[in-house]
């Protein structure tokens, strides 16, 4: 019989520690051997010695952190190639939830677990969609794991988006969306739905931009928000961070409509404490149907949970014979990103 | 439902009035009738109609549901119906959602015991956004954000100028949802409803403030002055068919000052203040505050806080339009008619005497009574015209009072100000050296102190709790406010009116700030005591 994955992937201080392969998935400080599934902020940490990661996160943490501060030795692994990295066999799948995003599939002695990372289901023109693997433990995270949480289709959202535009033409619009994937999604999104204006970048949101671009990922014409004058903001699309849409940073703009594009947005008292004219409901994170129906893709026997709100999670799993455990992974999860202070930018 | 779902999730984020408005024009120019009827008056607390109690819709989820993550849910969301309408679990179904008007239609003739299946229904055919709406609705738990007035101003710009607001309003008490010939009059496409003796709204005159410069000008002997009373503005309306309180805003508030309705044994419109009255005096408004809050007033209540009319002017004596006459005709009418009818809980503004400006500047520095503003001056060949035409009404607010406050919280602002911490309680000394909060001020400052205020805030903040921050004892700001009453719901023991900011003072230390008892002994009264 397999050994059970818990007896050789475990719950250690810095993070997920696979210990046949020597190696730590989305470690929370430097270690010897990282495996990393995305390049937000709270996965991908500078200061390895070793870092693996699809050639996309490779490129876009050169991007966030500098190049080469990931970590010492740097491997890209396409997804769909296994590797061993000790007496594990590794490979990587999309996980649908920004450019680059990957799930990290491990296989030991016939016993295999999937990390998810972060991930969602919903259709996504800047990245590739999520796979499903089989497993026997199932690795998710549950963010919004509560039924109130639906996310609409984000092309309705967007819609939203552009009759409010339509209907305020000398108002700007700022939306705020994080940095790498939300802001560039939302941007492909207002493409497919026929923008062609230029639109309008904060600072921050510039290089990973520029990144997803030679990534292969066209945005069309951006332009940063920081030079254009006022009137040229007039009925414009600006994209900023969260921090900044409600901050100094938007007396620059000619009478902003103050937008969010946020999974949060869909509960009211979130979107109005941030103080949100249009709450826009777009989110790379699987909402409660999302992470049902991939506990179901995966067939899993047991799920771990690693943040968010597991409790629910667990209790609908568990209604359909799915063991639940909850890993309570600190460290993990967008909240911070949403309250940090703004930057100067 | 859509539309209207649409346009209630907007309204309810949106801070600014000329937002809100456009949404409005929108939503009015591009609805079907009777939808949009149906529509306005829901927006307009026409459809104060409760149908479904919480309680059923709370049964009707726990039908569909798991208890457990319903429980989770609701703890999470907070409010039921929203919850309820996150929650509900999607069931595949051809039909669309509900209309506006097959909604109310169906509420009103469905029988209390089938509604729980018919709002089923309406749920799974709808969307969170419009499940949402519905459930308000449906509980009577509709606030939108956006006054009646609002949606008046938004009736008219569909109208593209030839209708006023104002207009909208005197017709407005006359008609019924879903207003068919109101909005086929503001297409174009009908004749101006018709009142026919209903007791309607009449849009009030309004005054002017007095400035310094405007005082120069003034010719004593063309104007009549009268008390400002700090109470409420009412128009009193009692036609054969029917009796009305309106505010000055066009609200219907009879029903929560009966006493005064009954009182209304005659058929005339005035125009007065509404005034809690004690043996005569004229008590602060904090106590007609305890009115306002009632919708139906018990007995206690009514015994608690008299109310009575201080009466203005006299607009319709019968079907009499007295608005053309000059001030002075109607007051003479006024008088008359008072003589005649002598209404109970009605009094008439008294006629200050006076022959020059500076005459009547003395009297106004006199008047200390909490109760009283300032004055009015009112010319006396005005004829009643609504709005606020030039040089024909002044309002002399008298000098506020001022104190030295020291900033203890900060908040930020809505709108435009949505970036700034433009909100301010600020607090006084108490004797054991505590500082203790007294107000809240959000204006007053000019736009390069609000970014002067705003970076000290940030600055020297020492907690934050959400969008609230503690700061610093270091930031004395002038605040100047019309009156101060004594109030048990505030922990320092006092309540001011229309506190504003009058001087930023970066140079006073905060320890030379005002103490609270400075503030306790300009208590109206508190000399006498
Ligand atoms: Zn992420
Ligand atoms: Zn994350």
């Amino acid at each position: 019989m397999p050994p059970h994955p818990e007896t050789w992937l475990k719950v250690r201080p810095d993070g997920l520690y696979c210990e046949p392969g020597d190696f730590f998935i989305d470690p929370l400080r430097p270690v010897g051997r990282a495996v990393i599934t995305h390049a937000h902020a709270d996965h991908a940490r500078p200061g390895h010695d070793a870092v693996l990661a699809s050639p996309e996160t490779l490129a876009l943490m050169d991007v966030r952190m500098g190049v080469g501060r990931a970590g010492a030795v740097q491997q890209a692994l396409p997804y769909g190639e296994p590797i061993s990295m000790g007496e594990v066999r590794l490979w990587m799948e999309p996980a649908g939830h920004v450019l680059g995003s990957a799930q990290v599939a491990m296989e030991w002695r016939g016993s295999r677990a999937v990390v998810s990372g972060d991930y969602k289901r919903q259709p996504d023109p800047t990245c590739l969609p999520f796979v499903p693997i089989p497993c026997d433990v199932f690795v998710t995270e549950a963010t919004f794991a509560l039924p109130v949480f639906r996310h609409p289709p984000a092309e309705h959202e967007v819609a939203k988006l552009l009759d409010s535009v339509a209907l305020f033409p000398d108002r700007t619009h700022v939306v705020g969306a994080y940095a790498l994937g939300k802001a560039q999604r939302v941007i492909a999104l207002l493409r497919r739905a026929g923008w062609d204006r230029p639109i309008f970048l904060h600072g921050a949101q510039m290089p990973l931009c520029a990144a997803y671009e030679r990534l292969g990922i066209p945005l069309g014409e951006l332009l940063p928000a920081t030079v254009a004058g006022k009137d040229k903001l007039q009925g414009a699309v600006v994209i900023a961070p969260p921090s900044a849409i409600a901050d100094r940073w938007a007396r620059r703009l000619a009478e902003p409509v103050v937008c969010n594009a946020s999974g949060w947005m869909r509960v009211r008292q979130r979107a109005r404490s941030k103080g949100v004219e249009l709450p826009l409901v777009i989110s790379d994170h699987c909402d409660w149907d999302e992470l049902n129906q991939t506990l179901d893709d995966v067939g899993a026997p047991e799920v771990w949970v690693t943040h968010g709100r597991e409790e629910a999670l667990i209790h609908e799993a568990a209604k359909r014979g799915i063991r639940g455990r909850a890993l309570r992974l600190v460290g993990y999860g967008d909240e911070q990103e949403d309250l940090a202070e703004p930057a100067a930018a | 439902m859509i539309a209207f779902a649409d346009l209630l999730e907007r309204l309810v984020f949106t801070p600014g009035r000329l937002a809100k408005i456009a949404l409005l024009r929108r939503y009015f120019a591009t609805q079907p009738d009777p939808d949009r009827g149906f529509g306005l008056a829901a927006l307009t607390g026409e459809l104060a109609f409760q149908a479904a109690k919480p309680a059923m819709v709370r049964a009707l989820v726990e039908e569909r549901t798991d208890p457990v993550l319903f429980a989770m849910s609701r703890d999470y969301v907070g409010d039921l119906a929203e919850t309820v309408a996150l929650i509900w679990p999607a069931a595949p179904s051809n039909a669309g959602p509900p209309r506006m008007t097959e909604v109310v239609q169906t509420l009103l003739s469905t029988p209390k015991s089938e509604l729980p299946a018919v709002l089923a229904g309406w749920l799974d055919a709808s969307d969170a956004s419009v499940r949402y709406a519905l459930l308000k609705l449906i509980t009577g738990e509709l606030r939108v954000g956006a006054s009646a007035r609002l949606a008046k101003v938004a009736l008219a710009e569909v109208a593209e100028g030839r209708i006023a607001a104002d207009e909208i309003e005197e017709v407005w008490h006359s008609l019924v949802p879903p207003y068919a010939p109101l909005f086929a009059w503001i297409g174009g496409g009908g004749p101006r409803p018709d009142p026919a003796g209903a007791p309607v709204f009449r849009s009030p005159m309004l005054a002017h403030p007095l400035e310094a410069t405007d005082i120069a000008a003034l010719l004593p002997s063309a104007y009549r002055a009268e008390w400002k009373w700090d109470g409420i503005r009412v128009q009193l309306v009692a036609t054969p068919h029917g009796r009305r309180i309106f505010s000055r805003g066009a609200d219907d508030i009879s029903q929560a000052f009966p006493e005064i309705v009954e009182a209304m044994e005659f058929h005339a419109v005035l125009d007065g203040e509404l005034l809690v009255i004690r043996d005569g005096e004229v008590q602060p408004f904090a106590d007609l505050q305890q009115r306002l809050n009632r919708k139906a007033p018990g007995a206690k209540a009514q015994r608690d806080y008299p109310v009575a009319v201080r009466l203005y002017d006299l607009l319709f004596d019968g079907a009499e339009d007295l608005r053309p006459l000059p001030f002075d005709q109607r007051r003479v009418r006024l008088e008359a008619w008072h003589a005649r009818h002598s209404p109970p809980r009605m009094d008439l503004s008294e006629l200050i005497p006076f022959a020059t400006v500076d005459e009547l500047s003395v009297i106004r520095d006199g008047a200390r009574a909490a109760s009283i503003e300032g004055l009015m001056l009112k010319r006396g060949d005005s004829a009643y015209v609504p709005g606020r035409p030039k040089g024909q009404w002044w309002k002399w607010k008298r000098d506020p009072l001022t104190i030295d406050a020291v900033v203890m919280y900060a908040q930020r602002g809505h709108g435009k100000r949505s970036s700034y911490y433009s909100d301010y309680t600020f607090g006084l000394w108490r004797e054991d050296g505590e500082l203790v909060p007294v107000g809240k001020a959000y204006s007053g400052f000019t736009d390069a102190e609000l970014v002067t205020l705003d970076r000290w805030i940030r600055n020297h903040t020492i907690h934050r709790f959400g969008p609230v921050r503690e700061v610093e004892r270091g930031l004395v700001l002038e605040i100047a406010f019309d009156a101060a009453q004594r109030s048990n719901r505030h922990k320092s023991g006092v309540a001011l009116r229309f506190p504003r900011v009058t001087r930023v003072r970066m140079d006073k230390p905060a320890e030379e700030a005002d103490r609270l008892d400075t503030l306790m002994r300009l208590i109206a009264g508190a000399t006498q005591a």
